[in-house]
């Protein structure tokens, strides 16, 4: 498993450390779903500090992982998208709702334990 | 300095080369790096395009230097089974269902220039190229070099 | 007399082909009178008062370098060396307070004490001076003309990277308090300074961990499409970072404006005023108040 997976009460913790193959971002896509449906997880942050790009591909696989932890009654948040990545995604046009998103690993916990006021969503 | 790149496409982690060596050159040639990573992203784009069409491909990247700019050029070129319609790829909605998802029309965005050859069962070539403007300074120091060897020179 | 006679590409500083032989000779003569000359020049620039802003023996440093040039141009018939340091030599004394007057002076001052040495030189054959001087005449001039043009091309360039660094200057990201910046826009926005105050604010907000960032545009009088669609990418950009925007002062007719071009306003929340905008920043971080403190994170098997 090249992305290390942490539980963290009744969420996932995923923080990629490096740039991630196609395969590794399937890779992941995959251990997500299985993992929360084995811990029955409430939620998942996905920590991509360490992406330098987030792609087309990247974005998909992003979306798969929020919509399958949907279905096993989990929400995900985003944390980490630095600012020239943010810059490069809205420029190529690239949307990630309905992703959840927040600044960091302590605002997305705090975003799925439903005390922060959130961004992403439906936009507001 | 080696400002000329040439990354053989076979393997998705050959994308991650590539887009990695774009970064570098784009450092090099002096972008910020929110460009670096406006580049990197189409670079990621174009070469998975040419893998999950084509299977396989060049990339070819190469510093442009030019007194009042200096840009970066990104030549993708594959054998593959060429874009049938080229105004429809180039039209939005990598997501969407039907549509061609190559990201031709993102990397239009992120870069200043793109182009693509293509021809139906031989291949597909995209260039793309990315500018940026060289400030007084830069330019200064530039000259300042040139001066000093052209004074060597201007005597017989 | 001394006979140079170096083999030369031709080019359109070229006299007709009679002619063609004298200007290598020109060219030693003037070679060979360097050391009078550039005096004769220096003197004369600052008998007229040129180039104030500089000391002597930067003057004479400059006078050499440009002498040496001008002779070289007339010779290659190539003025692109000239074009360079010209450039070279416009951006450093621009910023010193050299003015477009001195530099055609200069110039135009050595081109006379060329053509009066040329003149003491060949007076007793008035057919050769006239020769000569056709010879002399239509290359000078041309040099003349690019020194000039490139020292105006270059004082161009210098105001505009100036007022380019002047807009960015002006527009600071403010922290207000903790988790909220405001981004105030003043003035008229283009494409590019739309694009430096999105990079700003992006880093601002991971500076400032901030969870709303206020972008107030009272001050600005009227956006276009592109504008319009870089606040648009500006608000996504936010999100994507975590963070709520919230667009205050948009005037009706900023507002009549965005409808007309179609933008989403739902995809950005906007109020009147600043202080509205305000008020609404502090109802949506208020959730923190009822938070929890960060807890730590553990690692399981």
């Amino acid at each position: 498993m090249s992305v290390p997976i942490l539980k963290h009460g009744d969420y996932l913790i995923a923080s990629i450390q490096t740039a991630l193959s196609d395969q590794e971002v399937l890779g992941l896509r995959d251990d997500l779903a299985e993992r929360v449906g084995r811990t029955r997880a409430r939620g998942i942050v996905v920590d991509v500090t360490a992406l330098d790009v987030i792609d087309s591909f990247a974005a998909r696989a992003l979306g798969a992982i929020a919509a399958t932890a949907k279905l096993r009654g989990a929400k995900t948040v985003l944390v980490g998208i630095q600012p020239d990545v943010a810059m490069a995604m809205v420029q190529f046009q690239l949307d990630l709702a309905p992703l959840k998103t927040a600044l960091d690993l302590e605002e997305g916990l705090a975003v799925l334990q439903g005390s922060g006021g959130e961004a992403g969503g439906d936009g507001r | 300095m080696d400002d000329e790149e040439r990354i053989e496409i076979g393997t998705d982690a050959d994308i991650v080369e590539a887009r990695a060596t774009g970064r570098a050159l784009a450092v090099r040639l002096g972008f910020s790096r929110t460009d670096a990573t406006l580049i990197a992203t189409a670079i990621s784009e174009i070469t998975r395009n040419m893998l999950v069409h084509a299977g396989r491909g060049t990339v070819e990247l190469r510093g442009v230097y030019e007194r009042d700019r200096h840009g970066i050029v990104v030549v993708a070129s594959d054998d593959g089974p060429g874009i049938r319609d080229v105004e429809l790829a180039m039209q939005d909605g990598w997501g969407a269902p039907g549509s061609l998802g190559l990201g031709l029309p993102g990397s239009r965005r992120l870069m200043d220039e793109l182009e693509v050859e293509t021809t139906v069962g031989a291949g597909t070539t995209v260039t793309m190229t990315k500018w940026r403007s060289r400030d007084t300074p830069e330019r200064l120091r530039d000259q300042r070099g040139q001066q000093e060897h052209e004074k060597e020179r201007a005597w017989r | 007399m001394s006979h140079d006679t170096p083999s030369l590409p031709t080019s359109a500083l070229r006299p007709p082909a009679a002619d063609a032989e004298l200007l290598p000779k020109l060219v030693a003569y003037l070679r060979q009178m360097r050391t009078d000359l550039r005096e004769e020049w220096a003197r004369r620039i600052t008998g007229e008062q040129l180039l104030r802003v500089m000391t002597e023996e930067e003057i004479f440093s400059e006078v050499t370098a440009v002498y040496d040039n001008y002779v070289d141009a007339l010779e290659t018939g190539s003025v692109e060396t000239l074009q360079a340091y010209a450039r070279d030599l416009s951006e450093r004394i621009i910023r010193r307070g050299v003015e477009t007057h001195e530099v055609l002076g200069i110039v135009v001052l050595l081109r006379d004490v060329l053509a009066r040495s040329l003149f003491l030189r060949y007076q007793e054959d008035p057919e050769l001076l006239e020769r000569v001087l056709n010879s002399y005449e239509p290359a000078a001039n041309r040099i003349a003309v690019t020194v000039g043009v490139s020292f105006v091309e270059e004082r161009e360039r210098v105001i505009r990277e100036q007022q380019a660094a002047i807009r960015e200057l002006s527009t600071p990201v403010l922290q207000v308090r903790d988790q909220l910046v405001i981004l105030p826009i003043i003035g008229a926005i283009d494409s590019r300074r739309a694009r430096q105050l999105t990079e700003h604010l992006l880093n601002a907000i991971q500076a400032n961990r901030a969870r709303v960032v206020v972008i107030d545009i009272t001050g600005v009088a009227s956006i276009d499409m592109t504008v319009a669609n870089h606040l648009v990418q500006t608000v996504t950009a936010a999100r994507l970072m975590g963070a709520s925007a919230i667009i205050t002062g948009l005037s009706s007719e900023i507002a009549q404006t965005l409808v007309d071009l179609g933008v989403d306003l739902t995809m950005m929340q906007t109020v009147g005023d600043l202080q509205g905008g305000l008020e609404e920043a502090e109802r949506l971080l208020g959730y923190k108040v009822m938070r929890d403190d960060a807890p730590s994170v553990t690692a399981t098997a």
